[in-house]
């Protein structure tokens, strides 16, 4: 198998191996992308979590997942994957297990394990060139709390903790570039709403070794404040205005898979959420659309010379 | 055998040699690197055939040792002090995994102030997490100690984490004559890891340390560990009892010394407990019917033993070389709670603060606690806890003081040292 296995959408897998009747919110995009994820991944696989609102999926007695399953705390969901994957090695080495019951070794975390408290665990987890993949659903805030702030929030972005007439003041941190610093084997982009691009890049990422770490833009109707159904179309607007840039990094080089163009205003993919209604109520503000407008362009530029 | 002379850290290293631990996660952090260093240099020239990985904290390194341990394998790792605190969230954690392994800790006063010397607060505040600990007193019992601790990890009616806990500087650093046990033995005692159910396979999917909603199955899953932690006190007496038929030494979950005929006892954990000895013997040398008890195990607490040892005693001193802030010793609390509306139980039960960050506990101070335990059972009263501090050392403080308190009137003062 390899990427190219997934040309069109019929290749894509029509069993679906996740199980329904979890406890996330309607419309979660964060359960869309790990539903196609785990079509890929399969069932030999251990998820290794951190605290989130995916650590709900999991309530004993119940779990939608085939395979094994671990919970660690905020932090440390890389660490819990170092111990396990260390441990499949050394029972392999000692011919204590069979190579039949190996797995794929899978944290999964949301944006505040991964943008913050877990970024250490996770740079460490890198420079041992652990054996991993990471998944990080992105839904830009610290979703299971309540959506305050995290290291992940946009520009602007009303939450729980920012209020204002402004938003949040901070912008969304670049872990796309802090992870590829460490030069893992591979990193990459994805969202729900592009079912053959996420197919692909995760094919690619089963069929490498070392850390494979992917970010997935969480539509998130709950803390974006927007509704449910709509889920599909803010994913597609995502990208089709450039604010979420599809893109990988293997072999030192970061390609973008999905070249949006042209590009839509992002006004079109802002007025779709609540947490950017005051962009335009009760009146417009040009200024601080323009602004985000021009920082999309500016990614663009740099990726176009 | 081999007789040798080992550190305190070079104790715990051959223990987790001689139990052939499969993974060492590991942090470096003083007074403890010794132990790292120590298995480390054994992998590098194959005379162990472990796994040894840095993580990049404490909290890492607990989480990745339970998670190996949830896998199947035999897990080996030490800390100390501030890097045990910065693993707590997952000392609580992981205790709830079942899953066994053993950690040493090599204990080291808190912050702040910043400070190298031992004293057991660090354990103390992992008291409550759910994992076994073993305190020892000679590098001896750092060694058998640590194959016990996965004997008794490891048993299936127990199946929780165990810190083996020594003293910085005193036993971490300090050589002593050691018998190693003949590997093969040592084998056949700790036996091969048979993680159960508890391990992660590919053809049998586990869920573990799931959510639970509401407090009902909370409370049963804890009330588990915690019954399974009130078992493992009769295991510790098989395991040991073993022990000493292999390997001809005795570790009873308190360590009695010249306490059976004794009217009076003082209770102490770890290695200052050997200068109590010191002093019980000059004692008795002048007629004072004196002992020691010093429990080895903190958790599970040997309350019932401490009930028998102490029944009909006149008077206990308990030497705590931790400080409950507010509050004040805390193995003084734990034996004021086991003993209290025992009958037979001694009416005299005295607290005594010392050995902070390492501060010696003299000889001269062990016979004042022992005339006041006496006039005070006389008298029929229970002073005050007290704090031991010499006026020597107040001396000593106060000079320091008087030091920065001209430097800083100096720097107010404008004067720059040129």
């Amino acid at each position: 198998m390899s990427e190219l296995t997934y040309r069109r959408m019929k290749d894509l897998p029509s069993t679906h191996l996740l199980g329904t009747g979890t406890p996330m919110c309607a419309g979660c995009g964060g359960l869309n992308a790990l539903h196609q994820i785990y079509d890929i991944i399969g069932e030999k696989s251990i998820f290794i979590n951190a605290a989130g609102c995916m650590t709900l999926l999991s309530v004993y007695p119940f779990t939608p997942f085939r395979g094994s399953w671990l919970y660690t705390a905020m932090a440390s969901a890389p660490a819990g994957a170092q111990g396990v994957r260390d441990a499949l090695d050394v029972l392999l080495q000692k011919n204590r297990m069979s190579m039949q019951d190996d797995m794929q070794v899978v944290v999964l975390t949301g944006d505040g394990a991964a943008y913050g408290m877990g970024l250490s665990a996770t740079s460490g987890a890198m420079e041992r060139d652990l054996d991993f993949m990471y998944i990080c659903y992105d839904n830009e805030g610290y979703g299971n709390t309540g959506q305050q702030y995290s290291g992940a929030t946009p520009h602007a972005a009303m939450t729980a903790t920012s209020r204002g007439p402004r938003g949040f003041p901070g912008f969304k941190k670049d872990l796309f570039s802090i992870w590829s610093a460490h030069k893992p084997a591979y990193v990459a982009t994805v969202i729900g709403t592009e079912p053959l691009d996420l197919a692909r890049k995760i094919e690619k990422a089963r069929s490498l070794k070392g850390p494979r770490m992917i970010i997935a833009l969480s539509p998130c109707p709950t803390g974006w404040d927007y509704d449910p159904q709509d889920s599909v179309t803010v994913g597609k607007l995502a990208v089709r205005t450039g604010v979420w840039p599809l893109k990988e990094y293997v072999d030192g080089k970061v390609v973008h898979t999905k070249v949006p163009h042209p590009r839509k205003p992002v006004e079109e993919y802002l007025k779709l959420q609540g947490r950017f209604s005051h962009l335009f109520e009760p009146q417009r503000d040009d200024a601080l659309i323009n602004e985000i407008q021009a920082k999309v362009g500016a990614y663009w530029e740099d990726v176009d010379s | 055998m081999t007789r040798k002379l080992l550190t305190g850290n070079g104790a715990a290293a051959w223990g987790a040699r001689l139990s052939a631990s499969d993974y060492i996660p590991a942090f470096p952090i003083t007074p403890q690197t010794e132990i790292i260093e120590t298995l480390a240099g054994w992998i590098d020239n194959s005379d162990l055939d472990a796994r040894l990985v840095t993580l990049e904290s404490e909290h890492s390194m607990i989480t990745a040792a339970a998670a190996a341990a949830s896998t199947g394998v035999r897990v080996f790792s030490a800390t100390s002090s501030q890097g045990l605190l910065y693993g707590m969230e997952m000392l609580y954690t992981v205790a709830g995994w079942r899953s066994p392994f053993v950690l040493v800790n090599v204990s080291r006063g808190l912050a702040s102030p910043i400070t190298l010397g031992p004293d057991h607060n660090d354990i103390m505040a992992a008291r409550d997490s759910g994992f076994l600990q073993i305190h020892c007193a000679t590098c001896q019992e750092v060694l058998d100690s640590t194959l016990i601790a996965f004997r008794l990890a490891e048993h299936t009616r127990v199946r929780l984490p165990v810190i083996v806990n020594l003293d910085g500087f005193y036993l971490s650093f300090t050589r002593e004559p050691v018998d190693i046990p003949d590997s093969k033995l040592a084998r056949q005692y700790v036996g091969d890891y048979d993680a159960e159910n508890i391990r992660f396979r590919a053809s049998a999917p586990l869920s573990q340390a799931v959510a639970v909603l509401g407090g009902s199955p909370y409370s049963y899953f804890r009330y588990e560990s915690h019954l399974a932690a009130q078992d493992s006190l009769e295991i510790y007496h098989e395991v040991t009892e073993e022990f000493n038929q292999l390997f001809g030494r005795q570790y009873d979950a308190i360590d009695c010394y010249r306490s059976d005929d004794a009217d009076y006892v003082f209770v102490m954990m770890g290695s200052f407990a050997t200068k109590a000895k010191e002093a019980v013997d000059q004692l008795r040398d002048t007629g004072f019917a004196i002992g020691l008890l010093r429990p080895r195990l903190m958790r599970p607490f040997p309350a019932q033993i401490f009930q028998q040892l102490l029944a009909c005693k006149k008077g206990v001193a308990v030497i705590d070389q931790n400080l409950s802030m507010g509050m004040g010793g805390v193995l003084h609390s734990e034996l004021a709670a086991s003993l209290y509306g025992q009958a037979h139980a001694p009416p005299l039960l005295m607290s005594y603060i010392g050995g902070l960050g390492g501060r010696d506990i003299s000889s001269e101070e062990f016979f004042e606690i022992a005339s006041e335990l006496r006039l005070s059972a006389e008298q029929g009263k229970t002073p005050p806890p007290r704090l031991l501090y010499t006026k020597t050392e107040l001396r000593e403080v106060r000079k320091l003081q008087a030091v920065a308190h001209v430097e800083r009137q100096d720097l107010d003062e404008g004067n720059t040292h040129e």
